[in-house]
């Protein structure tokens, strides 16, 4: 039996006694859902190696620029970051809920799951966007004509003032290195969007495959494995909420 | 029967290369190109990474033809810069990494534990292609003029000083990064889940063992340097800072984050040649492999320890006086699972049935050069002596010690004992022999004096020197030569034996481990019918009982 | 093969829709505590001089990591998981743990001087 998949065997899936969804080199549908779904966690764990290095480096600067880091996140607006924690949080709960409906093999259920965390992704990516380009418009983006105006002179940025008026003006040197949180902060939430725009890709194609009834014959571990990703992606925004917003608001 | 030998072929007259197995099964380019047979992927690799050996050997013998003078006189000192740089990321990224788990790990961990193929195999042909890719952008960087970093893309020379090709090598080794992850995911998912009934975890041949803990150290490693050539890319083009003092970054972070993986990267490098080298030494001492269990172990234990002793590459550097002392002790640990291995397969070869064919030839090459290569790894882990020998030629010698005369050797131990099942021809064993003499005889003569310079103070990455040094340069430089005659046999004979070689039958060398007990080259699905293990590892009662039921076949 | 189903056991646990629902509550609860958490300054603990220990990022992480424990242990069902998937796991947390915290004694302990 070859593996290429220059040749197809369609035919042959009827004198199989095994399941069409199950490959050649596996000997039980159980030991192909047990590799895969280890597979996947095996590839989240390089994508918490991946973003350790990111971690790493904000958590030197945080420590060693304190003050800017916490003047600079001022700078997010926290509406905007509580709204989407809440909007990942649920998404990962229809994302659940999709997993359930295709252990259950219920099409319509698993369908509607997948559309709204489908939705919710969007909705974060959104207001994601908008945050981007509230940072844009202040000139926080660094090295694009970054400004240091709102840092040496708070008074001079009105919005935020108003909801911290105990932040002094920083020295031009601290000042400065809000540059370095901003990095960090487009950085690493640049590269959790990354791995949300990834996801919701994937998720369009799983939501025309759940639709045509391919997850809910018990073969689930399309849906599983993806929603382990999508859970992780959540994770890290759990992290990065406090990291990044919740510095100091006091 | 010679006892000089335990070499069998079957008998030549009638012998034929079984007519079914994993290369005649299908024709034509496609079948190999959209492959999901490990066995064809392997073979792709081979040819791969060989011809990245031979780049990045001609890039060897440059700098070596460089140094034949004290002056910089071949090349000007940036050309020099970027021939060595070049040298090094070729070798280490497109040689070194993917050598022994490409080829022989994907070839034979599915064999080895009664599989069909590895769990993932279209994930194992996209960890190919990805290299191919890696391959041809690291092509066109030396095409496009090259780069002179060094290997190690220091900051802040790399993002702010050069302006020479960093960006296109970070995006080579980026993706050549995730053909070494994938591959390393697809091993250990397959040693975990696809061992066949009676396959007990203890029962596994310690090649197995050896590339599942590199395997853990390519998964977990690799991502921190992706991540690290991504925090470059980004300092060069926007200049964010992370890395630039006067933005208030700082330098060291990139390094932190560079040995956090370059530092189990070595490990990822060696550990697949030792799991060679235990199948290698049982089989010519005709004896079970000494502390099993202590080998297995200890492989696991290099593993874990090298996630732990990455800053001793950078006692000099402006790290804080306690982290040197917590990573030199550290690296005094990490000695020990290595050295466990050399009295191990040391007290195998004791009252074991030697004999000396060229997979041995080049085992024992390991062992001596492994031995003074790690030795010398401890002078180094000392801070102490650190300090005055770090950048200097006696860590040039090192790491070529430990990469040349320990992997790259173990590699060749490899390639030529598994050469009769990928092929089902062996190689000419007089040659075979000559070779790895050849090879042990240049090695040592290119990189002995480099020691004695290192120590005398000679710095590394240099093209002009005092005019003291000139001698021992001489020296090694012949060597050079010598050795790149002990490589470029193997290539020859090796081609040489795929048409007139003699064939091997399916178990030349009498070794136990379910790969030899199948066809040479083998089927595509590796065995006729499912395996059962019922006997332990290196079992040569076994081996004897089976053969003694053997009926011989007939071509 | 009989054998075979149990080594590849597949965990058949499927988890209920009402847990679901309540770790998504747990989740959106913790998320308001850690919110309404940063606007107060919960002070700091002066360990020795010169090491001071701030519960502000202390209380923020601890929240985040108990969220993350949430989500792990039930959305990715790892508390019905092999004892394999829960190594990967723990062995993947160790890891980065090791990153970091080896790489901050480092620029902790620039600050104390030679020796």
């Amino acid at each position: 039996m070859s593996d290429s998949t220059a040749v197809r065997h369609a035919a042959e899936a009827e004198a199989h006694e095994h399941p069409a969804y199950q490959r050649h080199h596996f000997e039980t549908v159980a030991q192909q859902f047990d590799a895969t779904n280890f597979a996947m966690w095996l590839f989240l764990l390089t994508e918490v190696m991946f973003f350790g290095g990111l971690f790493t480096a904000y958590l030197v600067m945080r420590n060693w620029y304190y003050p800017a880091f916490v003047e600079a996140s001022h700078q997010l607006n926290i509406g905007w970051g509580t709204a989407n924690t809440g909007v990942l949080i649920l998404s990962s709960f229809t994302m659940a809920m999709g997993v359930w409906n295709a252990q259950m093999r219920r099409k319509s259920g698993l369908v509607l799951c997948l559309i709204l965390t489908f939705i919710l992704g969007l909705g974060f990516l959104g207001i994601k966007s908008i945050e981007y380009t509230e940072k844009f418009e202040k000139h926080h983006i660094p090295g694009f004509h970054y400004s240091l105006s709102s840092f040496l002179n708070p008074a001079s940025d009105e919005e935020v003032h108003k909801a911290y008026p105990a932040d002094k003006p920083l020295p031009l040197d601290m000042a400065r290195h809000t540059e370095l949180y901003f990095f960090l902060y487009f950085a690493m939430t640049g590269m959790h969007a990354l791995h949300m725009i990834i996801g919701i890709a994937i998720l369009g194609y799983l939501i025309v495959r759940a639709q045509a009834g391919d997850f809910t014959t018990g073969h689930v571990t399309y849906i599983e494995n993806f929603g382990l990703y999508w859970h992780f992606v959540d994770i890290i925004w759990i992290f990065l909420f406090p990291l990044l917003y919740l510095i100091s608001r006091y | 029967m010679s006892t000089t030998t335990i070499v069998t072929l079957p008998d030549q007259s009638t012998a034929r290369i079984p007519k079914m197995n994993f290369m005649s099964k299908e024709n034509g380019l496609l079948s190999w190109l959209l492959t999901g047979d490990h066995k064809r992927i392997a073979i792709l690799y081979l040819i791969s990474i060989t011809f990245f050996f031979f780049i990045g050997g001609a890039l060897a013998g440059l700098i070596r033809l460089e140094l034949l003078t004290p002056q910089s006189d071949l090349m000007a000192s940036d050309t020099y810069n970027k021939v060595f740089t070049m040298h090094g990321i070729i070798m280490i990224f497109l040689f070194l990494v993917p050598s022994v788990p490409a080829t022989l790990g994907n070839f034979f961990i599915p064999m080895m534990i009664g599989a069909k193929d590895l769990a993932l195999p279209k994930i194992n042909l996209l960890s190919w292609y990805l290299y191919v890719v890696g391959g041809i952008l690291v092509i066109y960087t030396m095409v496009a003029g090259g780069v002179d970093t060094g290997w190690t893309f220091t900051t802040p020379l790399s993002t702010h000083y050069v302006n020479t090709n960093v960006m296109s090598t970070g995006l080579a080794i980026f993706i050549a990064g995730f053909s070494s992850i994938f591959t390393g995911l697809n091993f250990i998912v397959t040693i975990h889940k696809m061992r066949c009934p009676g396959m007990t975890w203890f029962r596994l041949p310690l090649f197995v063992w050896s590339n599942y803990a590199a395997s853990i150290l390519m998964v977990l490693g690799t991502p921190v340097l992706a991540i690290t050539i991504i925090l470059v890319a980004l300092e060069r083009t926007v200049g964010i800072g992370v890395f630039d003092p006067t933005k208030g970054g700082d330098p060291i972070l990139f390094q932190h984050l560079f040995w956090f993986y370059s530092h189990p990267a070595v490990y990822i490098m060696i550990l697949p040649g030792m799991g060679v080298i235990s199948e290698t030494i049982s089989t010519f001492s005709r004896k079970r492999v000494f502390g099993y269990t202590a080998v297995a172990f200890s492989s696991v234990a290099i593993a874990v320890f090298g996630f732990f002793v990455w800053a001793h590459h950078m006692f000099i550097m402006g790290i804080s006086n306690y982290s040197v002392l917590i990573f030199s002790l550290l690296t005094m640990l990490v000695a020990v699972p290595s050295a466990i291995k050399i009295f191990n397969w040391t007290f195998t070869l004791y009252k074991g049935s030697i004999t000396f064919e060229t997979p041995m030839l080049y085992s024992f090459g390991f062992m001596g050069l492994f031995t003074i290569g790690g030795l010398t790894g401890v002078f180094l882990g000392s801070s102490g002596t650190d300090i005055h020998l770090t950048e200097t030629y006696f860590i040039v010698a090192h790491f070529h010690f430990v990469m040349v005369g320990g992997m790259l050797m173990a590699f060749l131990a490899g390639i030529h004992f598994w050469w009769p099942k990928m092929t089902g021809r062996m190689y000419p064993e007089k040659i075979s022999q000559l070779a790895a003499l050849v090879t042990f005889i240049g090695f040592n003569l290119t990189f002995f004096p480099q020691f004695i310079l290192g120590t005398l103070g000679m710095p590394r990455r240099y093209a002009a020197y005092p005019a003291e040094f000139q001698i021992l340069n001489v020296f090694s430089t012949a060597g050079a030569t010598v050795l790149g005659v002990g490589y470029i046999l193997p290539v020859l004979y090796l081609v040489w034996s795929l048409k007139y070689g003699e064939i091997a039958g399916s178990n030349p060398w009498q070794a136990t481990g379910l790969e030899w007990q199948t066809q040479s080259p083998p089927l595509t699905e590796n065995f006729p019918v499912t395996p059962i293990m019922d006997h332990e590892a290196y079992d040569y009662d076994w081996l004897e009982n089976q053969e003694a039921k053997e009926v011989a076949s007939v071509g | 093969m009989s054998g075979k189903e149990e080594m590849y056991e597949q965990e058949h646990h499927i988890v209920s829709p009402m847990i679901y629902m309540a770790i998504l509550g747990a989740l959106l609860v913790g998320t308001a505590i850690t919110v309404w958490a940063s606007y107060i300054d919960l002070g700091e603990w002066h360990i020795a001089p010169g090491l001071t220990l701030f519960w502000n990022p202390v209380v923020a992480l601890a929240i985040a990591c108990s969220k993350a424990i949430l989500v792990v242990l039930f959305f990715m069902h790892v508390k019905y998981s092999t004892k394999l998937t829960k190594l990967t796991l723990i062995s993947g947390l160790f890891t980065f743990i090791a990153l970091i915290g080896m790489t901050l004694t480092d620029y902790f302990s620039r600050a104390w001087g030679r020796w």
